[in-house]
């Protein structure tokens, strides 16, 4: 702590002092007397200006003048940030290097360059400050990560994700500090003041996988899905075991001694400290998603109110020592399914993009200042203590999995094979998190030695085993994240054969897995959505709500894959031949997302036909839903698909049309996008349905076309009055 | 007295219905693929859902309380009394009535992978899988699954959620019957009609969901005492 204080006292990088003197050349003049405060940092020309026949004691009045100590603090922490996002746009330029190496390791590189510039004009570094680290970078990476889990891999794999997290890390620390605390007696020296405490204390720090390094290296690879989320969800839950034993072992190595008592209390605090947690997240999730429902008038400020109380339920956590990773998911994971429903597709937009950008930030710049602190930092090397850290962290990782997969085994439909456990083991990166509680450890001679090792180890693995990972991927050749993901007939067929599984263990009279499942989905349909969600958005089943997403994404690929020929009248609102009742009023929502799709394609103009992966952050760029496709060309095509369907699919005595280039839609679940928008209530016609676009030529001619158009253009300037206000509103 | 000597034979009698009944269990083993402890739970739920008769009948299973809110009772239910299901591949039809042995086939569809299986066993176990599923939706048994059968499908399934228009279920339908025929028959010329789903097909577009391992039923808990057949059938 007490560096913590250094750090922030003298926080002039000689980047700033070098820009300065930039600044100066170009300065004018300046009046002494304005705000000058801080000697070193002001260095700044006089220049006495006479004014007219003013008195000897009237001062001229300052043209130009400079006052750096205003804006010193949020000038130099956006000039860091500034510099973080220029390397990390150098990294993408330069095409062969980003290939190879991980965007982590350089980022690191770079950090350690500025450390060395900076400790060669002899200034203090900014460093790695716990708290820094804990309340503003740590956060907006967790939310990302929690926000966008593919919760159905998830739940699936949780058992063996809790079994790696709890017992993979407690042997992980047990081992590695019991076996460090031997070498330390064998070795002698200076090593032999480190008790076992201290030792244990050690491993509790560097036994945990890190979730920070885990995603920056996991996203460039690609693998698939069931190892990234075995090894991600790893990383995620091991934040209360960890959280439990570094305050545990810190507490004792004060105390001295340890009692039974106090191990039983250990174990019951990880109990308190996870599902704390978890309960501190899902209240909050729940208190957003309530708000949400409240959002429709005041559309702009919706997104703000996922990032607070996901902030807050974070905070709330680490208020009461609780594990604030596992709130911060657990308010993620609780809040998206409702407030999707609710919010506007911008607000999810939003929701989205600056999730990522802060997290990429974030990301950025813990990797940047874990190279400046490590030059920065006060080193205590020692051969052995290093060499043997680093080789007991992979020993321990490597049996830890492989015996636990063992066991695990026994109870897995799909088993782990070796190539799955090697992946698991080889992935347990060590990153930031590490570094930082090593920082929080009261200074004593051991804190240099651990942190030393620390970053050896970090450093090891970030880039032997980051660097490596790909190519030994691609050697194994492990199954890597599947391609097209999210037809509809595997969403169809995904709920039929829970819907069959259930009523199967009925006929067994088995209440198992899918029974229960069965009953919470219930549960959820029947109070808990009423609750949450706006309107009658709450009764609309999931199958319908996919389809719908996936009608815009089709829509969009349909533009991209065709040309602009012309103007073309949509029939999108076609009445249909059958009549049906107009009570059927839980359609009308359906008629708002055809708007929703409208408004979204007249905004915007610009191809792009790259699709979505939700765990990448890079690829977030390249959104098709910021596509800008041309509305004309989209209708266009959206006829002659129709056109198309009604003589593919129906009685072949209508003449048949080659079927068209749509392909496969595949999008990202994890990346759905609800299209929900002011749903006030527009009084329309309960028939409108969006996925009528489909059908809606189907059992007419191409004969009703000409009607429709003229219809069409009717409702739709009618519409366009509805539309969304934007911003504005 | 006679009651004394009588014991033998009737201890003869039930070692030997004992011995019937364990070689009629092993047969059903061999041909379920169960082991004979499964069978023997199987059998004690069978017997509970038919009243302790010989067969089952559709009303039987339709009086299970919890299959009520299951929007795919009348498939599943159907599903059971499939000739198709029972593994003799030539067959059409309905039964009226199952019996043990035709309950265990059906179920055997649920199985879990075997633990050290083969890619061929695999393979197998996933297209009986689904062979069963095809079966489900294939209700007049032509081997195709129309666009009609489809849209069935569908609507049932969206049936339990909230009264959703029938041309959104059709509308569903469609799409996803245009990504099976753009997927399997991509270069249909302008003639060609596209009849309906056939198993290859089928078999192609669900590829990616890895049936062998999601679809079964964890049969090592079956345990009785948490049964509840609700009210017996009379």
């Amino acid at each position: 702590m007490a560096h913590h204080q250094a750090g922030k006292g003298a926080r002039v990088p000689g980047l700033t002092r070098l820009l300065l003197a930039l600044v100066l050349v170009l300065v004018v003049c300046a009046n002494p007397s304005q705000g000058t405060q801080d000697n070193d940092t002001r260095a700044h020309g006089d220049e006495e200006h006479q004014q007219g026949n003013s008195t000897a004691h009237r001062k001229a009045f300052p043209v130009l003048s400079f006052n750096y100590e205003y804006v010193r603090k949020p000038f130099e922490i956006s000039l860091w940030i500034l510099l973080a996002l220029l390397m990390k746009l150098g990294f993408h330029i330069i095409p062969r290097v980003s290939h190879v190496v991980p965007e982590s390791c350089l980022l690191i590189f770079v950090g350690l360059l500025v450390g060395g510039v900076i400790k060669a004009i002899r200034q203090t570094a900014p460093v790695l400050d716990t708290d820094l680290f804990f309340l503003y970078l740590l956060p907006p990476i967790i939310l990302d990560a929690g926000y966008f889990l593919p919760i159905r891999p998830f739940t699936e794999n949780l058992g063996t994700i809790l079994v790696f997290a709890v017992v993979g890390t407690l042997w992980n620390t047990f081992f590695v500090g019991g076996a460090m605390y031997g070498v330390c007696q064998l070795e002698g020296g200076q090593l032999r003041g480190v008790d076992l405490l201290s030792c244990l204390l050690f491993g509790s720090i560097v036994s945990a996988v890190d979730p920070v390094a885990v995603l920056a290296v996991f996203e460039e690879i690609h693998i698939n899905e069931l190892l990234y989320i075995l090894v991600f969800g790893e990383s995620l839950l091991n934040d209360a075991v960890t959280v439990v034993l570094y305050h545990l072992f810190e507490e004792f190595s004060h105390a001295g001694t340890v009692t039974v008592a106090d191990a039983l209390l250990g174990g019951l605090c990880f109990f308190v400290v996870s599902c704390g947690g978890i309960l501190v997240g899902a209240i909050y999730g729940l208190l957003g998603a309530f708000t949400s429902r409240f959002t429709s008038h005041t559309r702009v400020i919706e997104p703000l109110f996922v990032f607070l109380y996901s902030y807050m339920a974070y905070l709330s956590a680490e208020v009461f020592h609780l594990s604030g990773i596992m709130s911060l998911i657990a308010c993620g994971v609780v809040m998206r399914p409702y407030v999707e429903a609710n919010i506007s597709h911008k607000s999810y937009t939003t929701v989205k993009y600056f999730l990522k950008m802060w997290s990429s930030v974030s990301e950025t710049l813990i990797f940047i200042f874990l190279g400046v602190s490590t030059v920065a930092g006060p080193h205590a090397w020692n051969w052995t203590f290093v060499i043997v850290t680093v080789v007991l962290c992979l020993v321990s990782r490597v049996l830890g999995v492989v015996g636990l997969t063992f066991v695990i085994n026994k109870f897995r439909i799909v088993k782990l094979t070796k190539k799955d456990q090697f992946i698991v083991a080889y992935g347990g990166l060590r990153g930031a998190i590490a570094f930082s509680l090593g920082f929080l450890l009261t200074s004593n001679k051991m804190k240099d030695l651990f942190l030393t090792a620390i970053i050896t180890l970090i450093f090891f693995t970030v880039f032997v085993q980051g660097m490596t990972i790909r190519p030994l991927v691609e050697l194994l050749e492990v199954k890597k994240k599947r391609e097209c993901d999210g037809s509809i007939n595997e969403e169809i067929h995904t709920q039929f054969l829970d819907h069959l599984l259930v009523g199967i263990e009925d006929i067994c009279g088995h209440y198992g897995h899918h029974h229960w499942k069965d009953k919470l989905s219930r549960f959820n349909k029947a109070y808990v959505k009423k609750w949450l969600i706006a309107g009658d958005r709450s009764t609309e089943p999931q199958l319908l709500s996919f389809y719908n997403k996936m009608e815009m994404k089709q829509a969009m690929m349909m533009v991209e894959s065709g040309g602009g020929i012309g103007v073309f009248k949509p029939p999108l609102m076609v009445p249909n031949i059958e009549p049906t009742a107009p009570s059927r009023s839980k359609t009308v929502i359906s008629k708002i997302r055809e708007m929703e799709i409208r408004k979204m394609l007249h905004s915007n103009m610009q191809k792009n036909r790259q699709r979505l992966r939700s765990y990448s952050r890079h690829d977030l760029m390249m959104d098709p839903f910021e596509e800008d496709v041309s509305e004309v060309r989209f209708r266009k095509q959206r006829v002659e698909m129709e056109r198309r369907m009604s003589h593919y699919l129906t009685v072949p005595a209508k003449r048949p049309e080659p079927p068209p280039s749509v392909r496969r839609v595949a999008f990202e679940p994890a990346h759905r996008v609800y299209t929900y928008d002011d749903g006030e209530g527009t009084p329309v016609e309960a028939r409108r349905n969006a996925s009528n676009a489909v059908s809606l030529l189907h059992e007419s001619g191409r004969e009703f076309q000409e009607e429709e158009e003229e219809k069409e253009e009717e409702q739709f300037k009618a519409l366009r009055r509805l539309s969304d206000p934007g911003p504005k509103s | 007295m006679g009651s004394w000597q009588a014991r033998p034979e009737q201890q003869q009698q039930q070692q030997q219905q004992q011995e019937q009944e364990r070689w009629h269990y092993e047969e059903l083993a061999h041909k379920s693929g169960f082991s004979t402890e499964q069978i023997k739970n199987l059998h004690k739920r069978f017997r509970q859902l038919s009243g302790n008769k010989e067969t089952i009948s559709r009303a039987n299973l339709d009086s299970i309380p919890a299959l009520a809110n299951n929007p795919l009772k009348k498939q599943i239910i159907d599903a059971f009394f499939d000739k198709r299901n029972q593994w003799q591949d030539d067959e059409v039809g309905s039964l009226e009535e199952i019996g043990l042995e035709h309950f265990l086939m059906v179920m055997s569809h649920f199985r879990p992978p075997a633990h050290k299986s083969g890619e061929e066993e695999r393979q197998a176990a996933r297209r009986q899988k689904l062979r069963f599923l095809f079966n489900m939706h294939d209700t007049d048994g032509d081997g195709i699954i129309t666009l009609a059968e489809y849209r069935k499908v569908v609507e049932e399934l969206l049936s339990k959620s909230g009264a959703i228009g029938h041309q959104t279920a059709k509308a569903i339908a469609d799409a996803a019957m245009l990504e099976v025929a753009s997927i399997n028959a991509p270069h249909m010329a302008p003639d060609d009609f596209y009849e309906g789903i056939t198993f290859e097909h089928f078999q192609q577009i669900l590829k990616g969901l890895e049936m062998e391992s999601r679809m079964h039923i964890r049969f090592l808990d079956v345990d009785t005492t948490t049964m509840r057949c609700g009210k017996a059938p009379s």
